[in-house]
């Protein structure tokens, strides 16, 4: 599924969710056992998958759907809503991990994961499915421009 | 329809859910009393006893966070918001809270008002809250998990209408023509699909979204959902509805897709990317041990009573009620930080984090009671004196968690005002 015209929007971002898991679960795994540099290295690495990932919808693909399906103010507005409240945590994150506090951070990686977690099921059960549909003819384009990111 | 369910006013308002799992704790309390002072429920799975145990457990404990969660999980999970969301849960709440304790009471003191009254109670009560459910599930999009609960709901109707007829019965109210010749076939036909077409396909179905999100585990191997489902739904039908020679190869086909199951989400569970010890993980753990031990015990052509009743008792509290408790334990924190969250007024940094609303340690001593409990219970029907400390243990695991619980809210409400 390397070739742009086979894959489906939400099996690439799918995908890419996945990826974003892993890497969190290497930088909690480092902070329980109080790792700190390899914590560090791995939450760098978590940090800026995400903001590659929410970079792809928020610049590439919501305002594709947004123009196509003339819905600005419906899901994608619940979807950026929630990758700023993930964007807080995320910050916080990264504060306790300066401070190295292991329950303060575990404590917000817990609620990150629940609220990371709830977010992706709703984007690939319903709103990737949707963009997928209404976006057929420019998928090719749109997931060139999101692999570029 | 485009939007449907990602709209932030289609998830239910917090009340909705939240006064089923804060209610639902105090059912394993009311449960694990009656099992300490009536140990007459260790004679077998027909005893009084046993009767309004089960009725506290399945429809006061399981039954009341089961529905709870349906409030949340088909607007979010489904993109299928429940019509009349409010008066539905508050009305449907009502009627098992209330109902539930009648029901038990009546099948205990062989009551028939109680019986009677306590059934009708639920069956009017829960009618709106059943239709809601019905229109949005017809409504959801089509997924895995979806038509799981598509199956668990279909069996739910089966299994609220037979116990309405053997309430009939019992109580000697059911009109001539009405009357079972052999209520037995009613009462096999109300609990295999109550247990296995209700609980166990709801929590497959749930499994398969909510295992990988916990622990970040790979996804279910493809025959691990909708074949499976397949497989487990023919064998609840053939159990159910074939004729009596067949009815066993439905039962074995049941089993081993169970059993199937339990293995599948240990071996998922073993291969989880994120190490850090979790209560829920445990509960889930061993909830799938319970499973695997129940259907040993029904399989398996094990002499007597105690053994079918142990089965139960497996089932019920090792299996059903331990993956409840684990998943009621997430389920609550995330949605007390989430509603304050997206609340007006509320600040980033000035909240606490879900470990605050219910922290690890609480809710490993609540799993810990809930272990040592289902030890004493399991064993209980081939020592009865086990009753005692086993339904005393129960009780404190329920106070525990219902305590947990309302921790959780009274924190959400402080910082709500």
């Amino acid at each position: 599924m390397t070739e742009t015209g086979d894959a489906t929007i939400t099996q690439f971002l799918a995908d890419d969710h996945n990826r974003c898991d892993d890497l969190f679960a290497a930088a909690e795994n480092a902070v329980s056992v109080r790792d700190w540099a390899s914590a560090a290295a791995h939450f760098q690495a978590f940090l800026e998958a995400m903001r590659r990932h929410f970079a792809m919808e928020e610049d590439i693909l919501f305002p594709a759907f947004e123009t196509r399906a003339g819905s600005g103010g419906g899901p994608t507005f619940v979807m950026r809503g929630e990758h700023r409240e993930m964007n807080g945590l995320l910050d916080e994150m990264g504060a306790a991990l300066e401070r190295r506090e292991q329950d303060a951070y575990l404590n917000l990686s817990e609620t990150l994961l629940m609220l990371m977690r709830q977010h992706n099921l709703k984007e690939e059960n319903i709103l990737y499915p949707m963009t997928d549909h209404a976006l057929a003819g420019e998928r090719p384009e749109l997931l060139g421009a999101m692999r570029a990111r | 329809m485009i939007g449907a369910g990602l709209a932030p006013e289609q998830g239910p308002p917090f009340t909705a859910p939240l006064r089923f799992f804060l209610t639902a704790p105090w059912f394993l309390v009311a449960a694990g009393l009656l099992a300490a002072f009536d140990p007459g429920w260790t004679e077998g799975p027909l005893s009084p006893t046993a009767l309004a145990l089960t009725h506290l457990l399945t429809l006061g404990f399981l039954g009341m966070v089961m529905l709870g969660a349906l409030t949340q999980m088909l607007p979010v999970l489904a993109g299928a918001p429940m019509p009349g969301i409010r008066p539905v849960a508050t009305i449907g709440h009502a009627s098992l809270t209330l109902g539930t304790p009648l029901l038990a009471w009546g099948l205990w003191r062989g009551e028939p008002a109680a019986l009677l009254h306590g059934a009708g109670l639920l069956w009017l009560g829960l009618a709106p809250l059943l239709i809601s459910a019905g229109l949005a599930l017809a409504d959801a999009r089509r997924l895995d998990s979806v038509h799981a609960m598509r199956v668990a709901f279909v069996a739910l109707l089966a299994t609220l209408a037979l116990g309405l007829g053997l309430a009939g019965w019992l109580a000697d109210a059911l009109p001539a023509g009405w009357r079972p010749d052999d209520p037995f076939i009613w009462l096999r036909a109300h609990a295999l699909a109550g247990l296995a077409g209700w609980v166990a396909i709801l929590v497959v179905g749930v499994a398969w979204q909510v295992v990988p999100m916990l622990q970040v585990t790979p996804a279910y191997p493809a025959w691990a959902t909708r074949p499976l489902l397949v497989v487990l739904t023919s064998a609840v039908g053939v159990a159910l509805l074939a004729p009596a020679p067949w009815r066993v190869v439905g039962e074995i086909a049941l089993a081993l897709g169970l059993a199937a199951f339990a293995l599948v989400t240990l071996d998922l569970q073993r291969r989880r990317k994120r190490k850090l010890a979790s209560p829920t993980l445990d509960l889930w753990r061993l909830g799938m041990l319970g499973l695997i031990g129940a259907v040993a015990l029904f399989a398996l052509p094990l002499p007597g009573e105690p053994a079918r009743l142990a089965g139960g008792v497996l089932f019920l509290v090792g299996f059903a009620a331990s993956v409840v408790i684990g998943m009621v334990d997430k389920i609550v924190p995330f949605l007390a930080w989430f509603h304050l969250r997206a609340g007006p007024g509320t600040s980033a940094g000035a909240l606490p984090g879900m470990k605050d609303f219910l922290s690890d340690a609480a809710a490993r001593g609540q799993a810990r009671l809930h272990l040592v409990a289902l030890v004493c219970l399991v064993a209980a029907p081939f020592a009865p004196a086990l009753a005692v400390p086993g339904g005393l243990l129960l009780a404190a695991a329920g106070a525990v968690a219902g305590w947990n619980l309302a921790r959780a809210a009274r924190l959400y409400a402080r910082h709500r005002r």
